[in-house]
Formats: C-alpha cells, sequence, structure tokens
C-alpha cells in the first residue's frame, strides 16, 4: 500500500475536536452495543424480570393515588381518574430520575472501558438513556391499561406525547452530562445524585395537579424543567379542556436545551483528561 | 505508517504533606491545618511521563518497545491509542489502529460467551459483519463451543482468557498495538497466540508490542525502541536493542540504591532497601558458585509506623532473556514474614544453589497479606553465578546453555 499524503488521523494537543462528530458517527456500532449490553444486562438473574418496569411505577401509583387523593383529598384534573393523573406523571418523573441517575453514573461505571479504550466519551451516557427508554415504553403499557380499565379515551392531543418524551430525554441527558463530567473527578456527585431525586419528585407534580400551585407562584415552580415536562404529559394524556401552561412550558424547553448545551459543551472540554483521572 | 514528533506528556504529580492520610481523623487535621496556614494543601509537581520522543515506523513493521516500569511505554500506548491526549508533540497515524492493552475490556460477566464476542469485537473496533463472519473462527480458536451461551462469569480463568483473546486476535486493523497481553492463559494457549500474531505480521500489517519478555519481543519483532525515563534510548535492530536495554539495566541496578529506584509500584508503605547475599559464614559475596548454601538477604524499611504481620516476600530468578527460572515466596511454604515497626532484614536461605553460570536479574516483591502490594521493583538486583562446581567433580566448564542444574544418576542398564 502506498502511503497516501494525507494520515488518516492526527494525534496532536486538542486535535480531537475537528474530528469528533465524524468519530461519533463512526462509533454509532459501538453505541447500539453498550446499549443492548444494558439492556440484557439489566434484568439478568433476576426472577421476573422486566415485569419490575411495570411494577414499580404501579404501587407507586397506588401509594401516591391513596396519600394525596384518598387522604389530602387533592383535586384532580377534569374529570380523570385520580390514578391516572398520577400515572401521567410518573412515567416521564420515574424515565427521567433513572435515566439522570445512569447517565450520571455511566463514565464512572465504564471506568475500565474509558482508560483502556478510545471511542467518543459521549456514547456513553447516551446509551444510559436509550436502556430507561426501553423501560418507559414497557410501564407505558400499564398506562393502556389502565386507560382501558378506566375505559378512558385520551384526545388527539396524545400524538404530541412523542415529544414530551424527548424533552423528559434531554432533560435528563444535560443535567445528566454535567453530573457524569463532575463525577469523574468529585466522587461527591454519588451522594448528591440520590438526594437531587428524592427532592426532585417532591417539587415536581408528580403525585398531584399543577393546578393546586397558586397561580403566582406558578412560574417560578416552572423553573423546575421537569414542571413543563409533566404539566405537557398530562396535558397530552388527560381528556381536559385545561390548557397546557404555556410559560412554564417555553421555560422548561429553554432550561433544558441550555442544559443540554452547556453540558455537551463542558463534557467535551473535559473529556481528554477523562482516562488520566477516572 | 506512524509518525511520532517530539511527542510530550505531562503529569501533575501531588505531593501531600502525610503521603498516607490513612484516617479521617488525619484528614481533618491536615485540611485545617491548611486553611489555617492559608497553604494549599497539595502540592502538584509536573512529571513528564514521555519528554520529546520521535521516530517512525513503516507499513508491515513489528516494532517492540522495551522498557522499565516508569519508561513510559503504557503512556505511550495510550496516546497512540488515543485514551489520552499528549502534552505536546504529533502524531500521524496513517490506518486504521486497534489497540489491545488489556485482554478482555468490555466482558461483562453476566453475559454469555456469545453475546461478549460481539460485544467485545465491537469495542475493539469490529462492526456486526466483520464479526459474523469471523464468529466461527473466534470460537474454534478460543475452543469454547461448548460454553456459548453460558454467562462468562461461570467460565474458568483459562477460559475467559483464551475467550477474550481470541476475539482480539481476529481483529483486521491496519496498525495493531498490543501491550503486555500475551503473558496470560496456559503455555499452548500462549504458543498459539504468538503463532497467530506472527501470522498478522505476515500480513503486512503493522504491529507495535509491548512486552517483559525479551525472548517474545525477539520472536516476534524485527526492530526495537527502548524507552529510558520518557525518552528513546535506542531505536534500531531488535537484538541490539535487547542487549542495549540488558546492559542498561545491568548498569540501573548497580548504579542506584534500591531505596532511591522511581520504577517501582505499590503502595510504599514498605520499601525494599538493600539487598546482599551471605554464604554460610555470614559473609557478603560478590559472585555466587552453584552448588553451594546461600542466604539472600532483604533489607526494608517501615514506614507504617507499626510492626506488619503476614507479610508475603518474594523474589524470582530471571535469566537474561527475562524469562523467569526459579520463584520464591513466602507463601509458598506458609513462611510468610512479621516486619519490624521500622526497618530489618529478611532472610531467605537457598541450599545447593541450582543455577548455572549466568548473570541473572531479580525481581523483588513485597505484599500485606493478600491484599495490598507494598512495593514491587521489577529489576530489582543482578546477581552473577560462576565457576561453580555444581557436582562435585572438580569441573568448572559446564555449558552456557542451561540455566538449571539438579543432581541425578545414571546406570545403564
Amino acid at each position: 500500500m502506498q502511503r497516501s499524503p494525507k494520515p488518516r488521523f492526527v494525534i496532536e494537543p486538542g486535535r480531537t475536536e475537528q474530528q469528533y462528530w465524524r468519530d461519533l458517527w463512526q462509533y454509532r456500532e459501538l453505541f447500539y452495543f453498550l446499549s443492548w449490553r444494558d439492556i440484557l444486562v439489566r434484568y439478568k438473574q433476576t426472577a421476573i424480570g422486566i415485569a419490575w418496569a411495570i411494577i414499580r411505577p404501579f404501587l407507586t401509583m397506588i401509594v401516591f393515588t391513596v396519600i394525596f387523593s384518598n387522604l389530602a383529598n387533592l383535586p384532580t384534573q377534569g374529570g380523570a381518574p385520580y390514578p391516572i393523573l398520577v400515572l401521567a406523571a410518573l412515567l416521564p418523573w420515574q424515565f427521567f430520575a433513572s435515566s439522570l441517575a445512569q447517565t450520571s453514573n455511566s463514565l464512572v461505571s465504564n471506568a475500565n472501558l474509558i482508560s483502556k479504550i478510545y471511542f467518543p466519551r459521549l456514547i456513553v451516557p447516551t446509551s444510559a438513556i436509550v436502556v430507561n427508554f426501553v423501560d418507559f415504553l414497557v410501564s407505558g403499557l400499564l398506562l393502556l391499561a389502565l386507560m382501558i380499565w378506566y375505559q378512558y379515551v385520551p384526545s388527539w392531543r396524545i400524538i404530541t406525547l412523542p415529544f414530551f418524551t424527548l424533552m423528559a430525554a434531554m432533560a435528563a441527558f444535560g443535567f445528566g452530562l454535567w453530573f457524569a463530567s463532575i463525577y469523574v473527578r468529585f466522587r461527591d456527585v454519588a451522594q448528591v445524585i440520590p438526594f437531587v431525586i428524592q427532592l426532585g419528585q417532591y417539587v415536581s407534580p408528580v403525585g398531584y395537579s399543577i393546578e393546586i400551585i397558586p397561580e403566582r407562584w406558578r412560574l417560578l415552580y416552572s423553573l423546575n424543567p421537569m414542571v413543563g415536562v409533566i404539566d405537557g404529559f398530562r396535558w397530552a394524556i388527560l381528556d381536559d379542556d385545561r390548557a397546557l401552561y404555556l410559560p412554564g412550558f417555553v421555560l422548561a424547553l429553554v432550561i433544558i436545551l441550555l442544559f443540554v448545551w452547556t453540558g455537551i459543551y463542558y463534557f467535551r472540554g473535559v473529556e481528554r483528561t477523562f482516562a488520566d483521572i477516572i | 505508517m506512524l509518525r511520532v514528533e517530539n511527542l510530550g506528556k505531562c503529569y501533575q504529580v501531588s505531593h501531600l504533606p502525610h503521603r498516607n492520610t490513612v484516617t479521617l481523623r488525619d484528614a481533618i487535621v491536615d485540611t485545617a491545618k491548611s486553611i489555617v496556614k492559608r497553604k494549599p494543601r497539595v502540592r502538584s509537581e509536573a512529571f513528564w511521563a514521555l519528554d520529546g520522543v520521535s521516530f517512525t515506523i513503516d507499513q508491515g513493521e513489528r516494532v517492540g518497545i522495551i522498557g522499565r516500569n516508569g519508561a513510559g511505554k503504557s503512556t505511550l500506548l495510550k496516546i497512540l491509542s488515543r485514551i489520552t491526549e499528549p502534552t505536546r508533540g504529533r502524531v500521524e497515524v496513517w490506518g486504521r489502529v486497534a489497540s489491545l492493552l488489556e485482554v478482555g475490556t468490555g466482558f461483562h460477566p453476566e453475559l454469555s460467551g456469545r453475546e461478549n464476542i460481539y460485544l467485545n469485537g465491537a469495542i475493539l473496533g469490529m462492526n456486526r459483519s466483520e464479526i459474523t463472519r469471523k464468529f466461527d473462527e473466534i470460537v474454534e480458536f478460543a475452543e469454547v463451543e461448548r460454553f456459548l451461551d453460558t454467562p462468562v462469569k461461570r467460565y474458568s480463568s483459562g477460559m475467559y482468557v483464551r475467550l477474550a483473546f481470541a476475539v482480539a486476535a481476529h481483529l483486521e486493523p491496519e496498525i495493531l498495538i498490543v501491550d503486555e497481553v500475551l503473558a496470560v492463559g496456559d503455555v499452548q494457549f500462549q504458543k498459539k497466540c504468538l503463532n497467530k500474531m506472527e501470522d498478522v505480521g505476515k500480513e503486512g500489517r503493522t504491529v507495535l508490542f509491548v512486552s517483559h519478555n525479551m525472548q517474545t519481543i525477539r520472536a516476534l519483532c524485527d526492530r526495537g525502541i527502548v524507552l529510558e525515563s520518557g525518552s528513546v534510548a535506542f531505536n534500531g535492530e531488535v537484538q541490539q536493542a535487547i542487549e542495549v536495554y540488558s546492559e542498561h539495566s545491568y548498569q540501573l541496578m548497580s548504579e542506584i540504591p534500591l531505596l532511591e529506584r522511581r520504577d517501582r509500584t505499590g503502595s510504599g508503605r514498605v520499601k525494599v532497601s538493600s539487598f546482599r547475599v551471605l554464604d554460610t559464614a555470614e559473609r557478603e559475596v560478590e559472585t555466587l558458585k552453584s552448588g553451594l548454601d546461600y542466604d539472600f538477604e532483604f533489607g526494608y524499611v517501615n514506614d507504617s509506623g507499626k510492626p506488619l504481620d503476614n507479610v508475603i516476600v518474594s523474589f524470582a530468578v530471571l535469566d537474561d532473556q527475562g524469562q523467569t527460572i526459579l520463584l520464591l515466596r513466602t507463601n509458598f511454604t506458609d513462611s510468610n514474614v512479621t516486619l519490624n515497626s521500622d526497618a530489618g532484614v529478611v532472610r531467605c536461605r537457598l541450599n545447593n544453589l541450582p543455577l548455572a553460570n549466568g548473570t541473572y536479574r531479580l525481581p523483588i516483591y513485597f505484599a500485606y497479606r493478600e491484599s495490598e502490594v507494598l512495593d514491587y521493583i521489577q529489576d530489582a538486583v543482578s546477581i552473577v553465578v560462576e565457576g561453580g562446581d555444581f557436582f562435585g567433580t572438580g569441573q568448572m566448564g559446564l555449558p552456557k546453555k542451561c540455566k538449571l542444574l539438579t543432581k541425578a544418576e545414571w546406570r545403564s542398564l
């Protein structure tokens, strides 16, 4: 083979930038295999396997319904049965929460790969989201079953659901990238994440409707981008004449995009040093 | 195919005032002190793991990278495989690179052999169709047909290694970078791997190979690059490279006191500080004679401030090719030792020294229980065996070819 005048690639300080997106495309097979591995492994050596993806939201739904509806007497939205109101928020919340936890963990738990093999590191946190998306789809069946049980017919707005799902995924991705990059250097993140998720569940309208938040506080409340996502989910699934809370939605979209953008930027800035400090 | 120009990699090495802050109390006290004194607690110092490395490798060349621990071999390989970035310099690469820095990277214990072949293949840079095409070949090479659908966590370590290597051996990159991975598995499988590697070289692919085993380097490579504290000390024909390397090794072993050696690994709580060989009259000897009785004495300093029990002391005897001739460990004979709280010596009595004439290198290893490597120096010291009369016949001129001697009785029936 004749040596071509132009090398296939050049290694230089700071050089990776230029080939980054091309590399990302070239390594799509690895992305596919890593996601496939995590999906396969997730429920290995469990007795009921993927049924966990249904049981978790199901039990949480029952508990929330009993506490918030039966005990606290909180109102539902429109005419929707309370369990459906809860589940419409629980699905995106659990998707977000477990995606966030796993993206944040992903680099450290794949430390052996990162210190021994080259690939665009962005693959790792991204594939963590894919795995949870599968769980999300499966637990979606629960919602379907519940709707059949209550003979509840959603409106046309249900077709916007993929968009709100994407928003939840992006939210987890954006925050996850920040956490993951910081986690490589500071293991404190391991303590922070469960705390953030637990707290987040209370400040997001998971067990209750956004309606019970007083009007004047609602914009402040919507600084939590999951408020917009959950409101969107409820709007898409529940058949009532309540309009989407637009300021909250726009705010969520802006915050999510901001975090994704800065997250990728920061991640790429520090990713070159991952192998040295992980 | 590969051009490296003035490559350098700098690490920030931090020095804590207390090197081993073991307890939480110490950590708190240290932090408090540093706040009061307003001095940064961590002083860091630049350490150039690679400095000004340049070489060119042409297509189809098989190059061995030789160097002691800490010479920068791993850093070089990591830069070439793009795992870490250089601090300065430039590398130009023509062709697809696959690197094998560890056997079985990314193997998942819960997945079956079949699944792991695909996963590991993808991690090493193969695409799906390529893996499918070579699947049978890989399985046959690894000799694991019967266990394809068993999770690899139930594999024996031998099977695991065989499967992992088989995947890697079927990579078809233009440039293959291999770290010391052949030193695994049983001897027969190692041979198989070596053959496979030789084939790879013959197919016109470029191979970069790191090993401590000079014999493997000689068998596989036509060129050798000797790295020494981050720079290229020699670059040329493989036989010469090996000679340069061993010469430098002996020089290092004789010139730098053990305690000041930097090419060591381990926690450093205990360090080997001296080595002597004593004869039966407790006199220090320079050259040893086959067949006599000797005490090998290892001095140590203990920085942990308390006596350590159940310490494993081990040393090996390597010939000039880097082959291990003898391995002696305290836990072979259930005779692990207790170390004094400050310093002391450990002696190992070797009766009827079975080594033939020659020069030997000794790696020295201290470990605390099975869990913590205290100190390990690869080519710690050397010994010279000369002029021994092992068989008591008065004949000194024993053949140079063999390394081990043993008493035997001959009969004609």
